[in-house]
């Protein structure tokens, strides 16, 4: 019966219609999505690289050993780990600058709306400049960062090569690029309804009380939303360290290991050494482990997030 | 296609042309707050003159060295103590001026595409009702989720296969497919039109295309520039996709030219370490959003004070 109601649709022109008006985006998931997907998931059950591209050898089916090498790859465990401990840090201090700025800039009245552009300058700095930018401000000997350390009597560190700084020092250029994050906590703090302030300083809840009971979970779909698309984002992050750390010249070359991140190593795997089996399977495992954490973080969140009419739209 | 127009992005609102709409875009305008003690907010306006600082200067310090000679871009100094004009340095030895040209063409083209192509599946997600549209619409849900990774190997060898590998089709050419992201924002927005006045339309004689175009278009304005610009922002900062299809100077984007300057002139690659130049030329790449920006300021803050409603 429900069928035959899903069938018997096609004889209206408007079914026909609808599909003629999506079938921009129809044509280009099948071509540009679903069936690259598939592909993908055929490469890398392949040997598919430099000869096979070049038609000299044929491609054959090598089953998991794709899969296998990746568990033996000792570079896959380095750009896992540094992958990791990036998104670590970066995830946190950037909601926490975030939701820092955006309470300071609700609390400055018209002048707000100046210095919200002000933050959010860095945002639309294209991550190449952002690159370029670290490797200038961090620079160990001449670099701004050490002289405004120097003056506070700190001797800064050797942000771009000491191994153990090149991550903090991402970090924070990554936290420099806060404004997008800020812009949708202030469009959440605004959403707030004022009287539940007004009641709960009558109740006489102190500041941090209001922050904790009040705000916070007032706000929480929004945290919700920006700790999934960043700690996403922190997976997937390319730009900004290939443009500073790695190079096509012989800058590739001495590439510090620390700076390897996981997409970076796919990118060279594909697109450099042309292992384009071994790459798939390796963007498989990235699939899968954004999949994961994501669907973890939805569950554990579920208990913390608090929808309610006013805040969810 | 209007969608470029800064005129109706004054600070009243969102064009009188939506004004019956219910919104969708947050208004700017905000209630009162529990006021503060004068004291409360003078320490409130330190900190946020302090941390200004923190985030322009960069911008200064960038723009500033870009005009020093070479022994004196680290000095520090805001002021340069003796101007270099490194930009003609720049252009004598990069092909800045093509690759600019290049990121233009490539960021309007496939901006103006990606709007239309985005707005046309948005609205039929919005007023048809046609058999498979909740399936087809997860799956536009579910690709946003879709790491670019999976798809970019068999997309590049599609291209090779085709022979465009080192030219600028795959830059632009996947924007006539729309965008999953923009699509759920439109269709939102096409949502939100009472239906009435589709059907008056349809009275009148309109047909479904000129009803998207004369009716659904023109309110959905406000959303179409927020698409448009975001566009134009992800196709300035895009620097994996040109790295993997172009190989000539002569077809580089803007970050890739910029990327290999920086190879070439900087430090890592044996270079001279020509940062005088290096600074010129990401100047050149980012001076050029911040003029977007100031026009199109309010598409991109409510354009992203959106996407963080959805949740």
């Amino acid at each position: 019966m429900r069928s035959r109601g899903w069938l018997s649709g096609f004889r209206k022109p408007e079914t026909w219609f609808a599909y003629g008006f999506i079938f921009p985006w129809l044509f280009g998931f099948i071509a540009l999505t679903a069936g690259p997907m598939v592909a993908s998931f055929y490469f890398s059950l392949t040997n598919y690289s430099v000869e096979q591209i070049a038609g000299l050898e044929k491609t054959s089916y090598v089953g998991a050993k794709n899969y296998r090498q990746l568990l033996e790859d000792e570079k896959i465990t380095l750009a896992l780990e540094n992958t990791f401990i990036y998104t670590v840090m970066m995830v946190p201090a950037t909601i926490i600058v975030a939701l820092t700025l955006a309470m300071i800039l609700l609390r400055v009245g018209r002048a707000g709306d100046f210095f919200r552009t002000v933050f959010y300058l860095p945002q639309i700095t294209p991550p190449v400049a952002v690159g370029i930018l670290l490797l200038v401000l961090f620079n160990g000997q001449q670099g701004i960062v050490n002289r405004g350390l120097e003056l506070i009597g700190i001797p800064g560190p050797f942000w771009t090569t000491d191994p153990e700084w090149i991550k903090p020092s991402l970090v924070i250029m990554s936290v420099w690029a806060v404004g997008g994050t800020m812009v949708i906590y202030l469009a959440a703090l605004r959403g707030v309804p004022q009287q539940l302030y007004e009641a709960a300083a009558m109740d006489g809840a102190p500041a941090w009380r209001r922050f904790k009971d009040v705000t916070l979970p007032m706000i929480s779909p929004s945290l919700f939303f920006t700790f999934i698309i960043l700690t996403i984002a922190g997976l997937n992050t390319f730009t900004e360290v290939y443009t500073a750390y790695f190079g096509t010249g012989s800058a590739g070359a001495e590439s510090p290991e620390a700076a390897l991140m996981y997409a970076i190593y796919l990118f060279r795997q594909a697109f450099e050494f042309f292992n384009m089996g071994y790459a798939s399977a390796m963007a498989w495992l990235l699939f899968v482990i954004v999949m994961t954490v994501t669907l973890v973080q939805i569950v554990v969140s579920r208990r913390f997030v608090f929808y309610q009419g006013s805040a969810r739209e | 296609m209007t969608a470029g127009a800064p005129s109706n992005l004054g600070p009243t609102g969102t064009g009188t042309a939506t004004a019956r709409l219910p919104q969708i875009l947050p208004r700017t305008a905000r209630r009162r707050r529990v006021p503060l003690g004068n004291f409360k907010r003078a320490i409130f306006m330190a900190a946020v003159l302090l941390l200004s600082v923190l985030f322009i200067y960069p911008f200064l310090w960038l723009i500033s060295a870009s005009l020093k000679p070479k022994t004196d871009v680290f000095d520090n100094r805001l002021i340069p103590n003796e101007f270099a004009w490194n930009y003609d340095d720049l252009l004598d030895i990069a092909p800045v001026a093509t690759w600019f040209m290049n990121s233009v063409w490539i960021g309007v083209v496939g901006a103006l595409l990606t709007t239309l192509s985005s707005a046309l599946v948005a609205f039929a997600f919005a007023y048809f009702r046609f058999p498979g549209r909740n399936l087809l619409f997860g799956l536009v849900l579910a690709t946003m989720m879709l790491p670019g990774a999976v798809t970019m190997i068999p997309s590049y060898l599609i291209w090779n296969e085709l022979g465009l590998v080192n030219t600028q089709y795959p830059l632009w050419v996947p924007n006539l497919f729309g965008s999953a992201f923009y699509i759920f924002l439109l269709r939102q927005f096409f949502m939100a039109i009472p239906r009435d006045l589709f059907e008056a339309a349809r009275i009148d004689g309109d047909n479904y295309l000129t009803m998207f175009w004369r009716i659904a278009m023109p309110l959905a304005k406000p959303a179409l520039i927020v698409t448009f610009v975001f566009e134009i922002q992800a196709k300035w900062f895009d620097l994996m996709t040109p790295l993997i299809y172009l190989r000539d100077a002569a077809l580089f984007t803007l970050p890739l030219g910029l990327k290999t300057v920086l190879d070439q002139f900087g430090t890592g690659g044996g270079g001279q370490a020509d940062w005088q130049i290096i600074m010129a030329g990401t100047v050149v790449t980012v001076v050029p959003m911040i003029i977007i920006f100031a026009f199109f300021q309010r598409a991109f803050l409510e354009g992203i004070a959106t996407q963080g409603r959805k949740g």
